[in-house]
């Protein structure tokens, strides 16, 4: 009998130990110290961390506007960009499960941007934004070829939504086709014979019961757009005038270039509060407006 | 007839219309490699052009600037080691976790599913002191116990889910022929696990090969670089040398793009399966 109880603590141990001890060090440590690291006026350097009260949140939500300006910009970027690459990887899993000839090769073209990290992507956008769209411009005399992309508020915003969208849709898109496919075919066929058109057939049938995929896709566009830190980082460096900003790239310049590391962290745990609502809010208005087929 | 007819020229219209799309999605992979081949300033004349010679030299240039040889050695070494423990450690959790329901897994559990939603810059600053304390900074082997500790919750979300679905009888079968638990795990649950296995390891992979942040926040000297942050180093250092950027680029990308070309299949269908768990 003991003998049997010590070998399924050893068990539990040998199974379950390695994972635990990984995630307790690197996660659940760091959270906790997070936590108590975001009361001081810890600096990173020096030893001594003085117990500061609310005194950091306090100034981050009177007194930053940079921080208050980078979360108006993430939520912005946010809405627009998840509804932009939602629509456009939708409508290209749509159209990508009709009977083309070509449309194996179409399917890798549009996912391919996303395997390349978002790093690498904003320095590639960078060049073409840069000197791309000025030879554009002079070729096809097109204004907007001739804007001031990265170095105008306004349209540095856009340039890192077309980037984003770029990425992501073909990634949203192999989700969607797999939930369209998953449609039964005789409900199709019932609502053709039924003589619903094509539109009626998109809006009241394929609509309705892919719904759980648009849950899953809305989740990992939020969870990618309001995170967004490379591509923010090597295409625009939050620039011009600190404007494209995200909360992440925020974060990362309180601690890493200011050095106020007790003020990042009181940062890092705002953005977390908002991260955990956003997300669970969103996963339950999604999943009640599910129909099942 | 008719039908049929219209049908067609329906399907027609749509795939040139597809198939323009998928051009403007090229364009900028068509910028990145005319303009990675132009002398300086054929570039800077027209980057819209054909290049007027095919300067492979910037190649060679721009392989020696990044030291790519090294970066690419590292961001290899790192990827593999960190799936290869990843997936066996997720898996061997996430089967005793199933297996053993007891009180204490199912809240352990309940905490990685939780776990899944902080956001990296949530705890990166506090992780800087944890693994400089631990002497895991500016290392491979401390940056893949990050990696450990940053996937486990996502991998043993997919995992748990999938041992559900093994069926109990054939690991019962194994105990009656006097198998133990170690032997039933890697000779009989392991193999059942495979498919889920590829989706991890895909999943894993693309994460890891492009992850930035916590590499740079890690590794200092220049040796133990990775292909993202030796890419960043080099564009601090040669900013608006195109000539020399974009073929660094194009080296960059190229290992992951040949990696996707070959494992399409697998990448599609672990989206999928990533996506339907998720």
């Amino acid at each position: 009998m003991n003998r049997q109880k010590s070998s399924g603590l050893l068990q539990q141990l040998i199974f379950v130990g390695p994972s635990t001890i990984f995630f307790l060090i690197i996660i659940v440590v760091p959270f906790l110290l997070g936590l108590y690291y975001s009361f001081t006026d810890w600096n990173g350097v020096s030893g001594d961390v003085t117990w500061v009260g609310f005194d950091n949140f306090k100034q981050i939500i009177t007194n930053d506007p940079d921080f208050g300006k980078a979360f108006w910009f993430t939520v912005r970027f946010t809405v627009i960009g998840i509804i932009v690459t939602n629509v456009l990887g939708f409508f290209l899993a749509y159209f990508l499960t009709k009977p083309l000839k070509s449309r194996n090769v179409l399917r890798t073209i549009f996912f391919m941007p996303n395997v390349i990290g978002g790093l690498l992507l904003g320095f590639i956008w960078q060049f073409i934004f840069v000197k791309g769209f000025s030879a554009l411009g002079s070729a096809t005399g097109w204004h907007f070829f001739n804007l001031p992309w990265l170095g105008d508020e306004t349209t540095a915003f856009w340039g890192i939504v077309i980037v984003f969208v770029w990425q992501t849709a073909g990634y949203l898109m192999v989700i969607y086709i797999s939930s369209i496919n998953n449609i039964p075919k005789d409900i199709l066929e019932a609502a053709e014979i039924d003589g619903a058109s094509k539109l009626q057939i998109l809006k009241s049938v394929i609509v309705p019961l892919v719904m759980p995929a648009v849950t899953v896709c809305l989740f990992l566009a939020i969870s990618w757009s309001f995170k967004m830190f490379d591509l923010n980082l090597s295409l625009t460096k939050g620039g011009p005038f600190r404007s494209t900003e995200s909360v992440a790239l925020n974060i990362y310049n309180e601690a890493f270039q200011n050095n106020r590391y007790g003020l990042g962290t009181a940062k890092a745990i705002i953005f977390f509060v908002v991260v955990a609502v956003i997300t669970s809010l969103q996963v339950k208005i999604t999943k009640s407006k599910e129909v099942e087929s | 007839m008719e039908a049929s007819k219209q049908y067609r020229w329906g399907t027609l219209v749509t795939e040139i219309i597809m198939v323009l799309v998928a051009l403007l999605f090229l364009v900028p992979f068509y910028f990145l490699f005319v303009n990675s081949v132009k002398t300086f300033g054929d570039l800077l004349t027209n980057s819209a052009s054909w290049p007027k010679t095919f300067e492979w030299h910037n190649y060679s240039r721009a392989w020696d600037l990044t030291n790519f040889p090294s970066a690419l050695w590292n961001s290899l070494v790192i990827t593999v080691i960190s799936n290869v423990l990843l997936a066996l450690f997720s898996a061997m959790a996430s089967y005793r976790m199933v297996r053993h329901n007891s009180r204490f897994n199912r809240f352990l559990f309940m905490i990685f599913v939780a776990a899944m939603v902080i956001p990296f810059q949530s705890i990166m600053i506090p992780l800087v002191k944890v693994t400089s304390t631990l002497g895991l900074m500016n290392s491979i082997p401390g940056l893949i116990a990050c990696y450990l500790g940053f996937g486990v919750p996502m991998t043993v979300f997919l995992f748990h889910g999938f041992v559900k679905s093994i069926p109990l009888e054939i690991e019962e079968a194994a105990t009656v022929d006097g198998t133990n638990i170690y032997g039933t795990f890697f000779r009989i649950v392991v193999p059942l696990m495979k498919p889920m296995f590829v989706t991890v390891i895909i999943l894993n992979t693309l994460w890891i090969w492009n992850d930035y942040l916590l590499p740079s926040l890690v590794l200092q000297s220049p040796d133990l670089r990775t292909i993202p942050i030796a890419t960043f180093a080099f564009f601090g250092q040669f900013t608006k040398q195109w000539d020399l950027a974009l073929p660094a680029l194009v080296l960059g990308i190229l290992p992951v793009i040949v990696f996707f070309l070959a494992m399409q299949k697998y990448i599609v269908e672990g989206i999928t399966q990533g996506a339907v768990k998720g």
